[in-house]
């Protein structure tokens, strides 16, 4: 865990109606730090991103998360009736509205040239760079990303991830990655966490390896996770 | 028709210098000439019969007349000071509707209570056919300009209000949460997510009101009046003048086109983001 902390999640509860999403969980993330968050459909993945984005304040137990945020999320999201550059300017709420700040964040995420083009006419793929880009633009100490390529082909999933990476290399903010993906959790993270069904972290891995990663040298990791996923039938290759 | 293919044409060449991925050419309607035969033969029909006397002028006048009647009134100023009068009825009844609409449909659009206390009244009196308020009307505000003016402003208030509210309730909840994460306070998120994601829901309601204002005003006028295009058509009548009803029917008729083509340049402007 890399220097201070910029999220610290002390006995987090979420309660939707009777049911508890989320149940005492803690969850700390460092200065920098990758963190990856797995767990199944409904575990409350979502949940737990958008009480750390501030987008929900009904909960209980201590919330603590410092520094400028920064969201994407599985939709792009951005405003249809924006060119693009000034979708990315959103993300810089009262710093000024500077084009060219927009255009270099662009240039991040690999759509120089895209300024001007209506949201309408990019690819998905473009479009959640656009997000990206936007997110990027404020500078983030953390940066909260919600299945960011769910909807991504594969290909341009694999793109997105050298993206990811190295834009994190550069800017070096903390990262909360939600994910359904084991194999781009291993591939990114610093620290994979699974949350388990009863709305808390069940179980951590740090994971040290240097990056550029190879799938093949955390088999035995991985066969971990999916056994906390619940995806048995691997777990003894 | 002619009118938005000239609107279509004027717009072409301008488009901020900075259109988007270039070879995406602007689709450009080419008038089609050969619409044009049908009409003009039932043009060419008309006068025939006009001519040879089949049609009778105190039925229907012949279109040569008609063009004589239209320069003869116009010289004389009466065509003039008739339209002005009926424009500035229409201009003053639609900006009175408008204000009204837009007021009560941001405020039950944006506010819950505003929603509760402005939305029901509003759907109820919808449902009334508003023309059939002309003796109410006469009633209420005699027979003067007032009555005329008020039958344009109610018949633009209610489809514009409808389409403000239902514009402002139908914001796409994803694109609010996007720009609340990025900490938007509830004023930054009016002026850049909900009134722009309302406009072209706004600007169907401005399009249909804009259609009943004219409605309301020929009605209005036909009902009673004493300066005005209506005035001229009436007036007309008693002396059989077919020839100037028409004139005043295609005034009324070109004035509407007139209007819906401004729409469609507003739209088409503010709309660009949507393509075609
Ligand atoms: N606004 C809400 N009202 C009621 N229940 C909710 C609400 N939001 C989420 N839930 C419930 O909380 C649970 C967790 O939802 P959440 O979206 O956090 O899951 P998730 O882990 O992100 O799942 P997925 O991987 O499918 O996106 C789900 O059972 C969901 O039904
Ligand atoms: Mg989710």
């Amino acid at each position: 865990m890399a220097g201070e902390l910029i999220v610290q999640v002390e006995g987090l509860t979420k309660r939707f109606g009777q049911r508890s999403v989320l149940s005492s969980l803690d969850v700390r993330i460092g200065h920098g730090e990758f963190v990856a968050l797995l767990g199944r459909s409904g575990s409350g993945k979502s949940t737990l991103l958008r009480v750390l984005a501030g987008l929900d304040t009904e909960v209980e137990g201590s919330v603590r998360v410092e520094g400028t945020v920064s969201v994407a999320f599985q939709q792009p999201r951005i405003l249809p009736w924006r060119r693009v550059w000034r979708n990315v300017v959103l993300g810089l709420r009262d710093q000024g509205r500077d084009r060219s700040l927009a255009e270099r964040a662009l240039a991040e995420v690999r759509l120089d040239g895209h300024a001007d083009a209506w949201p309408r006419t990019l690819s998905g793929g473009e479009a959640q760079r656009v997000s990206l880009a936007r997110a990027l633009v404020r500078e983030p100490d953390l940066l909260l990303l919600d299945e960011p390529f769910g909807a991504l082909d594969a290909l341009t999933r694999l793109a997105m991830h050298r993206l990811v990476e190295q834009l994190w290399r550069e800017h070096r903010p903390g990262v909360l990655l939600v994910t359904h993906d084991v194999d781009e959790a291993l591939q990114l993270a610093d620290r994979v966490l699974v949350l388990g069904q009863e709305g808390r972290i069940v179980s951590e891995y740090p994971l040290a390896l240097a990056r550029p990663r190879r799938i093949d040298d955390q088999l035995g990791v991985r066969a971990e996770i999916l056994n906390d996923l619940g995806v048995t039938e691997y777990a003894s290759t | 028709m002619t009118i938005s293919i000239a609107g279509d044409v004027v717009r072409a060449p301008d488009g901020q210098g900075e259109s988007p991925p270039p070879g995406r050419g602007r689709r450009r309607r080419r008038p089609d000439l050969r619409r044009w035969i049908s009409p003009l033969a039932l043009v060419v029909l008309w006068q025939v019969v006009s001519a040879t006397g089949l049609l009778p002028p105190d039925k229907l006048s012949s279109p040569w007349t008609v063009l004589q009647a239209g320069v003869d009134t116009a010289r004389t100023g009466e065509l003039g000071d008739a339209f002005a009068v009926s424009v500035g009825r229409v201009g003053i009844g639609f900006v009175l509707g408008a204000s009204v609409a837009l007021v009560l449909g941001v405020v039950a659009g944006l506010s819950r209570w505003g929603n509760y206390l402005i939305d029901p009244p509003v759907q109820m009196l919808r449902t009334l056919p508003f023309l059939g308020l002309i003796p109410l009307f006469i009633l209420w505000f005699g027979i003067g300009e007032q009555p005329k003016v008020m039958l344009v402003a109610l018949g633009v208030a209610f489809p514009l209000y409808l389409n403000i509210h239902s514009g402002i309730r139908n914001v796409d909840d994803q694109l609010i949460e996007a720009t609340t994460a990025l900490g938007y306070t509830r004023w930054e998120r009016l002026v850049h997510v909900v009134l722009p994601a309302a406009v072209p829901q706004t600007l169907v309601g401005l399009r249909q009101s804009l259609g009943i204002a004219w409605l309301a005003l020929i009605v209005g006028e036909t009902v009673n009046a004493d300066a005005g295009l209506g005035y001229l058509i009436n007036n007309a009548r008693e002396f059989l003048r077919t020839d100037v009803i028409v004139v005043g029917l295609v005034v009324y008729a070109v004035l509407g086109l007139a209007t819906d083509a401004v729409v469609r340049l507003i739209e088409r402007r503010a709309l660009r983001w949507r393509g075609n």
